[in-house]
């Protein structure tokens, strides 16, 4: 029986604010599980904390809401640990880009298979509208009693320089856009992320779905707005890297176009590359049988008498002391 | 001459970080297990990675020993430093090993002793000539005390040894000097001298080149000290004793074995003293035997910091992988919150806590028990958790078994403390048994039916379901069909979703708070709390590393005629109250006994037992207690000479 995207759909009731990008996003999510046809028990959608953190509840997958910023650590112990897994991770930008960027760029570093889907809007919305790492310097949203001091993260270089090794931006009002970007970062071997512009309709008053839709942007000779978020893969853009070769060429080209903003927004895929070894590959170098017979696989009692499966005669033996 | 017929002696050997003295104490611990005597030892080193002062004692006996004393017998040093630190403390009859050539030297030419140390070895020489002490003085003095000095000149030793090996690179090998100092202090002991060989090779036995000059250069030195100083030789009364089942072990290794023994197959860590080793011990010996045939493997993770440490050891334990973090104060202090959220999802886990001095960087390479009542009260909000400590060595491999069984069978975090003073010590004891404690895997559940006709139940699995008789709920590992449940730092009803509703928060308290009476009520006296000496008045409590020093000097105690009982507290929390009242139930004076300053296992015994403790007996200056200063202080008690209330011990260099 083929699977549905209501397949992965819970009863819990979603209290996100009406009209908030964020049920884009997860409809995106339900949809793409169910193209990738990933029978329900086999995925494991993990958060951090914030709007975005509810996310697991509301699909029908294991669903693991962790701490604010450590949605990473905890979804890569879990892969690390049964590779046979498909393990999604969500969380906002506050909680991915601040508290938790550490554990951003340091899971960049290991490429371990899995997706990291960060809802980008700029602002801490459960907490009632405080600046987020993503805001742009001088930006006054609507909570803020003065323009935004510090100046913003550019999460897509930031990854890209990092080591992520699939690196895309979506826009939550386009689902069928997202959903086709969420199966490639999922199919993608290695860490992928995926940035997704999720306008928060409640704290952000600037970056909102009418701005990106460019309704204050209107085509002097026509009077149509010019939307801001336009495709890259319309553009002639191609961020894959094919052979190792072309990494430093692409490379600054990731750069160049990560920095788009303002009146033109580039959604899309921005890098690929599958010639960086994952994780999986690089423990193998060293447990060769580490794919196949992953920690949580292995057989750790020998009999019904519960006795240790485990062999160290050897070790014991090199402290025995008449040996 | 007559030689000096012995029980037991101590030898410290000293010297710069990174000169071998480490290398040196393992052959001398070696060769003297190999010859069939008793081995405890401890290493003391600077936060430094060359240059500062480290120094290794090690005691052997030709009985069961499980602590280090401070009185040395043979003090063996190649650098000033050693002599001017430790001379003081070598007891009458000893002997004193120093290299020739620094025999001008004098205090105030050595960079790392501080002016308060010098000032402490000044007065104590009872020196006050115009010029700075010097080490010609400071032996001039020691030997006041029937102490025999021998004098080395190692560099023209060196060059002796490379022209009679015609070798003349050797003569530069400054890195050997360890070893000639070592073999020289072996030729005072009445010892088997192949044992010597034996442990050289064992010790360089990844690199045979470097064992062989150093057995060379052992062999060379040894003889050399024999015919100039013609020794009369320690020689132990017994010796030889059938050690076939006896393993020399370092604490380093032991809990690490045990987690191999123990199934756990994924570890996480952030470097830190003196936790580390306990990964790095793993990560050697990564590839594990199955008895089946089949060949397993523990995955370590070095993690960016220790928030990540633990979290990502909780999400590899919700696959159903025993699964742990190692760490000592500082690092655990960054895993607070995650502890949490263990505990409100009811994750089975074990964290190794490998105490240090605190507070903050403190000593960080020295020994302290302060992190009790913190492990016990760490992370906000209110949850349970099992706080369990080790002895010794020879525990802390068995205990390690059993943490991992009480993580999967209760479901919750568990914090095993250890200690610096475990980890850095070496002892022989008996081989380990890896059959002796077998694995429970609790409520683990990888297969669910599927064969109910109630879809409902189907679709809805209850991972925290309220049971009318038991807290512990089925746990079925992610990716398990049928299974699917959610996990939420928040509050959460019986599949896992969010809830703020005030009954079912109740009931979820309840459920997870209940389980620390179950714990109590499961887990076996035994495993509690260990009562040594019964029938006695005088009762001492202590949990941890102190068991060595406290054994021992009961032993001594006990050859006077002396019986006093010892409470070890294994299970710190929850608190096994009703084991205690029953253990100090005919207690007339209860002594307790902790390294720290508060003394935090008598405001557990305060608090639990609503019982004053009699004496207190702290430590807090990061060097461990030794059996003498120890036996000292008990001593006095028992004979009444004792007027305070709360005793400091100070020992240490």
């Amino acid at each position: 029986m083929a699977l549905k995207p209501a397949d992965y759909k819970t009863e819990v009731h979603n209290d996100w604010c009406p009209g908030c990008g964020d049920f884009g996003i997860l409809n995106a999510i339900q949809m793409a599980l169910a193209e990738l046809a990933i029978p329900t028990h086999k995925a494991a959608i993990f958060s951090g904390i914030g709007c975005s953190g509810k996310t697991p509840h509301f699909i029908h997958t294991y669903g693991i809401h962790t701490l604010h910023g450590r949605v990473l650590p905890f979804a890569q112990g879990a892969k690390l640990c049964n590779p046979d897994l498909e393990v999604i991770a969500v969380g906002g930008d506050g909680d991915g880009l601040g508290i938790g960027v550490g554990h951003f760029v340091s899971s960049g570093r290991r490429n371990i298979d899995l997706t990291y889907i960060i809802y980008n809007n700029g602002v801490y919305g459960l907490t009632k509208g405080q600046a987020s790492p993503t805001l742009k310097l001088g930006m006054k949203t609507k909570s803020l009693t003065q323009p935004n001091v510090n100046d913003s993260i550019n999460p897509i270089a930031l990854a890209f320089i990092s080591g992520f090794t699939f690196i895309a931006r979506g826009y939550a009002y386009d689902i069928r856009h997202l959903k086709d970007l969420i199966v490639k970062a999922v199919q993608h071997k290695g860490l992928a992320y995926l940035d997704v512009l999720q306008p928060c309709p409640t704290y952000n008053d600037i970056n909102t779905k009418e701005w990106f839709q460019g309704l204050d942007n209107t085509d002097q000779e026509n009077g149509k707005p010019i939307p801001r978020i336009y495709k890259l893969d319309n553009s002639g853009y191609n961020g894959e890297v094919k052979d190792q070769d072309q990494y430093y060429e692409i490379a600054s080209r990731v750069i160049e176009k990560s920095n788009e903003w303002g009146d033109k927004i580039p959604i899309g895929i921005f890098y690929q590359n599958e010639n960086v070894a994952s994780y999986d590959e690089r423990i193998a170098m060293k447990i060769d049988n580490y794919i196949k017979y992953p920690p949580a696989h292995q057989e750790i009692i020998l009999d019904d008498k519960n006795k240790t499966n485990s062999n160290i005669n050897e070790l014991l033996k090199s402290l025995k002391v008449n040996a | 001459m007559h030689d000096k017929v012995v029980n037991e002696i101590t030898w410290v050997i000293g010297g710069a970080q990174g000169s071998g003295v480490d290398s040196a104490a393992n052959i001398f611990s070696k060769t003297c297990a190999e010859d069939g005597l008793y081995i405890f030892g401890k290493r003391e080193y600077y936060s430094n990675i060359k240059g500062e002062h480290s120094y290794f004692t090690v005691r052997v006996s030709n009985k069961l020993i499980r602590s280090h004393k401070e009185s040395i017998d043979i003090l063996v040093s190649f650098d000033a430093e050693t002599l001017f630190r430790h001379a003081k403390d070598v007891s009458t009859n000893g002997i004193i090993i120093f290299n020739s050539e620094l025999i001008e030297t004098s205090i105030n030419e050595i960079p790392t002793l501080d002016p308060d140390v010098q000032n402490t070895i000044t007065e104590y020489c009872n020196y006050s000539g115009g010029d700075p002490l010097t080490i010609k003085k400071l032996l001039e003095k020691i030997q006041q005390n029937s102490i025999k000095c021998y004098g080395i000149p190692y560099h023209q030793l060196l060059k002796n040894f490379s022209e009679h090996t015609n070798n003349p690179a050797l003569s530069k090998l400054a890195r050997m000097i360890n070893v000639l100092a070592l073999s020289i202090s072996l030729s005072f002991i009445n010892i088997d001298r192949q044992a010597l060989s034996r442990a050289i090779k064992y010790i360089f036995r990844t690199k045979p080149k470097i064992a062989e000059i150093n057995v060379a250069a052992a062999e060379y030195a040894y003889n050399y000290a024999e015919q100039i100083f013609q020794n009369n030789k320690f020689t132990f009364s017994k010796n030889k004793m059938d050690f076939s089942d006896i393993i020399l072990v370092q604490g380093s290794q032991s809990s690490a074995l045990g987690k191999i023994v123990a199934g756990c197959r994924f570890q996480t860590y952030y470097p830190i003293t003196p936790a580390s080793e306990d990964s790095e011990f793993l990560e050697t010996n990564q590839v594990i035997e199955q008895i089946d045939g089949n060949k397993g493997s523990v995955l370590v993770m070095q993690t960016e910091d220790e928030i990540s440490a633990i979290t990502m050891a909780i999400g590899g334990a919700l696959t159903g992988t025993r699964t742990a973090t190692a760490t000592s104060g500082p690092g655990f202090s960054l895993m607070a919150e995650a502890l949490g959220w263990a505990g409100i999802n009811e994750v089975p886990l074990v964290v190794s806590l490998y105490q240090r001095a605190g507070p903050s960087t403190g000593l960080p390479t020295r020994h302290e028990q302060g992190d009790l009542l913190f492990a016990i009260n760490a992370g906000h909000g209110e949850f349970p958790r099992i706080v369990f400590a080790s002895g010794d060595i020879e525990e802390s491999f068995y205990d390690t078994l059993k943490v991992f069984n009480f993580a999967e069978i209760f479901q919750l975090p568990v914090i095993h403390l250890l200690d610096k003073a475990i980890a850095s010590s070496v002892m022989t004891c008996k081989n380990f048994d890896p059959n002796k404690i077998s694995i429970d895997r609790g409520y683990l559940i990888k297969k669910i039916d599927n064969k109910t006709k109630d879809q409902d139940k189907l679709k809805h699995f209850k991972r925290f379901e309220l049971q009318k008789n038991t807290a512990i709920s089925p746990r079925p590992p992610l990716g398990t069909e049928n299974g699917i449940f959610w996990n939420t730092g928040d509050e959460h009803n019986e599949e896992g979703h969010i809830t703020e509703d005030p009954t079912v928060r109740i009931k979820m308290m309840d459920k997870r708070m209940s389980k620390l009476n179950l714990i109590l009520q499961e887990i076996q006296d035994e495993d509690k709390a260990l009562s040594y000496n019964e029938n006695s008045d005088i009762v001492i409590t202590s949990w941890g590393s102190t068991k060595g020093a406290i054994l021992d000097t009961l032993d001594e105690l006990n050859k006077e005629g002396i019986k006093i009982k010892f409470v070890q507290i294994k299970l710190l929390n929850p608190f096994p109250h009703q084991l205690l009242e029953k253990l100090l139930n005919s207690a007339k004076i209860i002594i307790n006994i902790e390294m720290n300053y508060s003394s935090q296992l008598a405001k557990l015994i305060k608090q639990n037992l609503q019982r004053d403790i009699d004496y207190e007996i702290v430590k807090y200056n990061g060097r461990p207690i030794s059996c003498d200063e120890l036996y000292r202080v008990i001593k006095g008690i028992v004979d009444n000479t004792v007027d305070k209330r709360r005793i400091v011990l100070d020992y240490g260099t």
